[in-house]
C-alpha cells in the first residue's frame, strides 16, 4: 500500500470534521434521551431545518419580503436559526412528547420518526429535494496552509467552533450546578420535583437545548453540504451508532466516540475505502457484544 | 398557683379525607392528622399500612389524590409537587434518593432554598462528620448509614421547616440509628415540625409528640406520647410486636 504522509494526514481531517459533527449531534441526542427517555428521531430533521433557514436567511427571505438586497447572514444565521428551531422544539415537547414520558422508549421513537417524516416531507414540498448550496462567509473562504496540506478556511473554523461547543456543553453538564441539576433530573426527576425544582420546565428546556445542538450543526454544515430535505435523516443512521456506541445518555462518551469515529471513518478511507461506510456500524455492533451499556454508559 | 396551660400552635400541616391512588389501586381511605408548629409526630403501622404513601400524597407523588391538604393554611391539594415543596418542606424518601451521579458536596449544595434560614454545609457537616471526609465520594459509593445522613442533612440546608422523614432507621447499625436519633431530637428542640414515618417503635416513642398508628390506608389509633405507657398493650397488637 503506497500511502503518503499528506494523503493519511488529508483524509484524517476531513474525519475529524466529520467527527465535529457526530458529536455535536449525538451529544444533542444524549442530553435529550438522558433526561427525557426519548430517542430523538426528529434529530435529524431538526439539523436539516437549521440549514434551510440559514440558507433561507441568505438566499430567500430578502425576495420574499421585496428587499431583494435584504439577506441574513451567517453569524446572525448560527445565533437565529438554532433558538428558532430549539423554539419549534419546544413547542413539540410540550405538545406531544410530554404524554408520552410514562410509556415505552417505542412509542416516543415512533413519533419523533413521524415528526420527520412530516418536516422533511413539508420542506421537500416547499423546496424540492435538490440541493442548495450556501456560500460561508467571506472572511472564511480561501484555504489556509496548516503545515500537512491546504484546508479551506470554513473547515478549520467548524471544527474550532464545534470543539468549542462540546466543550462549553460537558462543562455546562459535568462542573456547574445547572448541570448538577440536569444529572439529578435524569436519575430521579420524580424526587428532584419533590425538593422543588420545576422540572417540567427543566425538561421543556433541556430539550430545546439538545435541539439547538442539532441546530448550530445545521448551519455549520450548510456551507460544507448540500441543503436539502434529506441531509438531517442520511446523517442522523450515524449519529445514532455514535450514541449507541459511547452509551444512551453520555455526554462525555458522545462526545468523544463523535469524533473518534470521525476519524476511524477518515483512516478507513486511506486504508480501505469500500469499508468506510459500514466500518461505524460493525463498531458498533461489536461494541453491543462486549459492552452493551456502551464504552462510556453505566452497566444497569 | 395553678399551672397555666400554653395556647396551641398552629397547624403546621393538616389533612382531612387525604385519599390516594397508585394506578387504579386506592392506598389512601380519609386520612385525617394534624401537626402543629415545632411537633413531631410519628406514622407507625405495619409493611403497606400507608404510611410512606401518606407522605408521597402530602407532596403530590402519589398517581392521583384527593381531599384537603393545607400546609400553614394554605391549601395544597391542587397545587404541583414543586410548588408544594416550596412553601417549606423537606422530603427524606424511603430509598434515601442519593443521586449516585453527584458527589457527596454536590448532593449536599444541589438543593433550592425554600425558606430563610437554612443551614450552612458547615453546620450540616459538623451534625454529621462522617460525610465531611466523604465529600468528594460519588453519592453511589457512601454507606448506608452515610446516605441516610447525606439525605437528612441535604434538606437542612434548603431551609425548610416541615420535615418529612420516611424510614430513616430502616437496615441501619444502632451506633447510626443512635446518631439519627440525636440528630433529630436536635432538629425539634430547634423547633423544627417533624413527621417521621418509622417502623422502629423503640426509636420513635422518645422523639414524638403523638403517634399516628396508619392500618389499611386509614387512621386507626392516635396516641399522644404520655398515653403510651398505659396503652402499650394496644400499640402492640396495632403494630403487631
Amino acid at each position: 500500500m503506497d500511502i503518503t504522509l499528506q494523503a493519511f494526514m488529508a483524509q484524517l481531517t476531513i474525519g475529524l470534521i466529520g467527527g465535529c459533527f457526530y458529536a455535536l449531534l449525538s451529544m444533542g441526542l444524549a442530553i435529550i434521551f438522558g433526561l427525557l427517555n426519548i430517542i430523538n428521531f426528529t434529530h435529524g430533521a431538526q439539523f436539516m431545518m437549521a440549514a434551510f433557514l440559514a440558507w433561507i436567511g441568505l438566499t430567500q427571505i430578502g425576495p420574499w419580503l421585496g428587499y431583494p438586497d435584504f439577506q441574513i447572514n451567517f453569524w446572525v444565521a448560527l445565533v437565529l436559526a438554532p433558538l428558532c428551531v430549539a423554539l419549534f422544539g419546544m413547542v413539540i415537547e410540550r405538545t406531544l412528547l410530554r404524554r408520552l414520558y410514562h410509556l415505552d422508549h417505542l412509542y416516543g421513537l415512533l413519533l419523533t420518526f413521524g415528526v420527520a417524516l412530516v418536516m422533511e416531507g413539508a420542506f421537500r414540498y416547499a423546496f424540492g429535494v435538490s440541493g442548495q448550496g450556501y456560500e460561508p462567509p467571506e472572511i472564511l473562504q480561501g484555504p489556509v496552509d496548516v503545515g500537512f496540506m491546504l484546508l479551506p478556511k470554513y473547515r478549520v473554523f467548524v471544527v474550532a467552533a464545534s470543539l468549542l461547543i462540546c466543550f462549553f456543553t460537558w462543562y455546562l453538564f459535568e462542573r456547574t450546578k445547572l448541570g448538577a441539576y440536569l444529572r439529578a433530573g435524569t436519575e430521579n426527576p420524580r424526587l428532584l420535583q419533590a425538593f422543588g425544582i420545576n422540572v417540567p420546565v427543566m425538561i421543556t428546556l433541556t430539550y430545546g437545548f439538545g435541539v439547538a445542538l442539532a441546530g448550530i450543526a445545521g448551519v455549520l454544515a450548510a456551507p460544507i453540504m448540500q441543503v436539502t430535505p434529506l441531509m438531517g435523516g442520511n446523517l442522523l443512521n450515524i449519529v445514532f451508532a455514535v450514541v449507541v456506541i459511547g452509551g444512551l445518555g453520555s455526554i462525555l462518551g458522545a462526545m468523544m466516540t463523535g469524533l473518534a469515529l470521525g476519524l476511524i471513518e477518515g483512516l478507513t478511507k486511506v486504508v480501505y475505502p469500500e469499508a468506510s461506510t459500514v466500518v461505524v456500524f460493525v463498531i458498533m455492533a461489536l461494541a453491543l457484544l462486549v459492552r452493551p451499556a456502551g464504552l462510556f454508559g453505566r452497566e444497569a | 398557683m395553678p399551672e397555666m396551660e400554653l395556647p396551641e400552635a398552629a397547624p403546621a400541616l393538616e389533612i382531612r379525607g387525604l385519599e390516594a391512588w397508585y394506578g387504579e389501586s386506592h392506598v389512601l381511605h380519609k386520612i385525617d392528622l394534624t401537626v402543629r408548629e415545632g411537633e413531631c409526630v410519628t406514622l407507625l403501622g405495619r409493611n403497606g399500612a400507608g404510611r410512606s404513601t401518606t407522605l408521597k400524597a402530602i407532596l403530590g407523588l402519589t398517581d392521583r389524590r384527593a381531599g384537603s391538604v393545607r400546609v400553614r393554611g394554605q391549601e395544597t391539594i391542587r397545587l404541583s409537587t414543586h410548588r408544594i415543596a416550596r412553601l417549606g418542606l423537606g422530603y427524606c424518601p424511603e430509598e434515601r434518593g442519593i443521586y449516585r451521579s453527584l458527589t457527596t458536596q454536590e448532593n449536599l449544595t444541589l438543593l433550592p432554598r425554600l425558606g430563610p434560614d437554612g443551614m450552612s454545609v458547615a453546620e450540616v457537616l459538623a451534625l454529621f462528620p462522617n460525610l465531611a471526609e466523604r465529600a468528594d465520594s460519588g453519592g453511589g459509593r457512601l454507606s448506608g448509614g452515610e446516605q441516610q445522613m447525606l439525605a437528612l442533612g441535604r434538606i437542612l440546608t434548603t431551609g425548610a421547616r416541615i420535615l418529612l422523614l420516611d424510614e430513616i432507621t430502616e437496615g441501619l447499625a444502632p451506633v447510626i440509628v443512635e446518631a439519627l436519633g440525636r440528630a433529630v431530637a436536635l432538629l425539634k428542640s430547634r423547633g423544627f415540625t417533624i413527621v417521621l414515618v418509622e417502623q422502629n417503635f423503640h426509636f420513635a416513642r422518645h422523639l414524638a409528640d403523638r403517634h399516628y398508628v396508619i392500618e389499611n390506608g386509614r387512621v386507626a389509633a392516635e396516641i399522644p406520647a404520655n398515653e403510651v405507657a398505659a396503652r402499650e398493650a394496644e400499640v402492640g397488637r396495632l403494630l403487631g410486636v
